[in-house]
């Protein structure tokens, strides 16, 4: 039998009420991560995927909400719970990366005070340990000369040195789930490998499960174990991901596999997926993709497909309803 | 030697460019605190030349000068040094009349469609603005016409001309950028990262537009990137810099499947690619020097693998090897 998912989350609906009525930006999305698993959350801008990643750390933006389901963390509830509770899992429990190494590090304090006071939060060591911790973390994450880049400003730092410091920051207090939105979309390739293969050698020694927000399909393919592919705040597929990749079953998730320019093959033309994502105001009654959709039946138009069982992974899309019943 | 001078169907001939800014302190400051002039040598010493209907694709890091490459052939920043021919004449020399037609032959479309349209104007005036400036359309019908008909041949309607920027999705400003630069009608396209604000499957609009209108109507790009495998899909032929200089220029065949120089191998493994999922990559040692401070000799040679007492002290000139243009001794003396 699989171990208990670590992290469950269970028809999240998460709903913006504006003067011009309720926008639903995310709309009855399912999935649960493994311990230690990576699972790679990709999407074209406005899917939710941040959103997600937010909804699951507590920091929405007001006025977003979480107006259903349920979100739990090793067996606990943690989407209904107190602005203070949430607030000591936060790090604890949960550790974030966001996209700008930049602006989530305080430019007017050192590292090593931002470090040490993530960790004197989460852990009861004294000031000396939490120091010598905090040099641990920043050896481990590769920055040369730890000791003394310690007491140095985030200004001192180079992007990927500072989303090295980041990562340091969300391993502080050895959480056990990496929420990593967009860890490395700021950065140049170069850094970016990395990166990547520094977050994923943390998490492995620390035994970290990573949620990885990502509209890079590349980063995905080489970090993750599974994918969900999230189309206008809903889940279009999920499943390992060379399946996804290779074998996608889903006509949105194939188009833009194939959208993608690829490194190993000549193609002439890309291909193109007509259209663009519909707008939170404005999604279409039935499939959301059924628009763009080059294999749109009538059924579509009309009837929401739920996530169905295809082979290895998992589509939302009435010709996989089909395939499958027939 | 520059190997591109006797090419005479070259439509772009760019030669030995080169480009400073000073970013000294204050005079104040200099004065008080002893600081000497500080300057930037964003781009130094790039020759190259792009053949008629050809697309010539330059990538790097960021701050590696390829975007001040583009500025410096459209004409946005003069250059320090150097000399920009198109289509045989030097484009420093021209003046008024002749170099208002120039212009009209050279076009610019800019990474940020949000911040390249301007908000305030209607999509009719924002693509009509060139044909106006250039008298390329005789009164206000014929304006409305030859913009509805550039707004089709990007896929857009020809009604959209009465609307607002803020009314498009970003594919589609992009598109608007476009439709903008091919308003009159130009031989010569420079695009700085056309796609890199944009979502995969509308990148894939908008690149197989381009294809498209190089195809009908014979344009030439120069074609700006980081992403190599955008690149490897438009470009006929491949530049690399790096801190302000090309360290590598091939035929996009022998560059991906035959790397020469250091760098290039270490960007063509840093790149993720979708199907080589398992395969780690190789990650690369270091990070791009402060351009202010770059290193002696060879710009690369602090995180170079083939590195040795020469690379770090001399620096090695452009040199054609086997039909491609690469700047490396390791390379020049067959150590790798």
């Amino acid at each position: 039998m699989a171990p208990p998912p670590l992290l469950e989350v269970k028809n999240l609906r998460v709903e913006f009420p504006t003067r011009r009525g309720t926008l639903l930006a995310l709309d009855d999305i399912s999935f649960d991560i493994a311990p230690g698993e990576v699972l790679g959350v990709v999407g074209e801008s406005g899917a939710g995927k941040s959103l997600t990643g937010a909804a699951i750390i507590g920091l929405l933006d007001p006025p977003g909400r979480i107006a259903s389901g349920e979100i739990r963390l090793a067996g606990q509830r943690i989407d209904n719970l107190p602005y203070e509770k949430m607030r000591q899992l936060r790090g604890r429990r949960i550790g974030a990366i966001f996209q700008d190494p930049l602006t989530s590090l305080n430019p007017l304090y050192t590292i090593g005070r931002q470090l040490v006071e993530t960790i004197q939060t989460h852990l009861p060591v004294d000031a000396g340990e939490a120091r010598a911790r905090a040099i641990r973390l920043l050896q481990e994450t590769g920055i040369p000369a730890a000791e003394q880049r310690i007491d140095q400003y985030p200004h001192q730092f180079s992007g990927g040195m500072r989303q090295r410091v980041v990562i340091a920051l969300a391993l502080a207090a050895e959480p056990q789930l990496i929420v990593a939105d967009e860890p490395t979309t700021a950065l140049d390739v170069s850094i970016q490998a990395q990166i990547i293969a520094l977050l994923k050698r943390l998490c492995r020694e620390h035994g970290a499960a990573i949620m990885l927000v990502t509209h890079d399909m590349g980063v995905i393919a080489e970090t993750c174990d599974r994918v969900a592919v999230l189309y206008a705040g809903r889940v279009a597929e999920i499943g390992p991901v060379q399946d996804v990749i290779h074998r996608p079953r889903h006509p949105y998730t194939a188009g833009l596999m194939g959208s993608i320019p690829a490194m190993d093959e000549d193609r002439e033309r890309l291909l193109q997926i007509d259209g663009a994502m519909p707008r939170l105001n404005a999604i279409p009654a039935g499939c959301a993709f059924n628009p763009r959709c080059p294999q749109v039946m009538a059924r579509c138009r009309s009837e929401r497909p739920e996530l169905v069982d295809a082979g290895a992974t998992r589509a939302a899309c009435w010709l996989v309803h089909e395939a499958v019943s027939s | 030697m520059i190997p591109a001078a006797a090419d005479m169907k070259a439509l772009v001939q760019v030669e030995d460019l080169a480009k400073t800014f000073d970013v000294s302190g204050p005079w104040l400051n200099r004065v008080v605190e002893r600081k000497p002039r500080q300057f930037v040598h964003a781009v130094d010493g790039v020759s190259f030349s792009i053949p008629k209907g050809q697309t010539l694709a330059l990538v790097g890091e960021s701050g590696c000068g390829k975007s001040t490459v583009a500025r410096l052939l459209v004409g946005l920043y003069a250059p320090t040094r150097g000399s920009v021919h198109f289509g045989g004449h030097d484009t420093a020399k021209l003046k008024g009349a002749e170099l208002r037609s120039l212009r009209r032959r050279m076009q610019m479309i800019f990474q940020d469609p949000y911040a390249s349209l301007n908000p305030r104007w209607k999509v009719l005036d924002i693509v009509g603005e060139p044909l106006r400036e250039h008298g390329l359309a005789q009164g206000g019908d014929a304006l409305r016409d030859q913009v509805g008909e550039l707004l089709r041949s990007v896929g857009l309607a020809a009604a959209d001309c009465v609307k607002f920027p803020h009314q498009f999705s970003g594919g589609q400003r992009q598109r608007i950028s476009i439709a903008r630069a091919l308003a009159t009608e130009p031989e010569f396209l420079v695009c700085d990262e056309p796609t890199s604000a944009l979502d995969v499957s509308v990148q894939a609009q908008v690149l197989n537009i381009m294809q498209d209108l190089q195809h009908r109507q014979g344009l030439t790009y120069l074609f700006i990137s980081h992403n190599l495998a955008v690149v490897r899909h438009v470009a006929d032929e491949v530049g690399v810099m790096y801190l302000g200089r090309l360290v590598e220029q091939a035929p996009k065949k022998s560059l991906f499947s035959q790397p020469r120089h250091p760098y290039t191998r270490m960007l063509l493994d840093a790149i993720p690619d979708i199907h080589m999922s398992g395969r780690a990559r190789t990650p690369v040692q270091g990070e791009v020097p402060n351009p202010l401070n770059p290193p002696q000799g060879c710009a690369f040679h602090p995180r170079c693998p083939h590195a040795n007492a020469r690379c770090s002290s001399e620096r090695p000139a452009l040199r054609t090897i086997a039909g491609i243009r690469v700047a490396c001794h390791a390379v020049e003396e067959g150590r790798i």
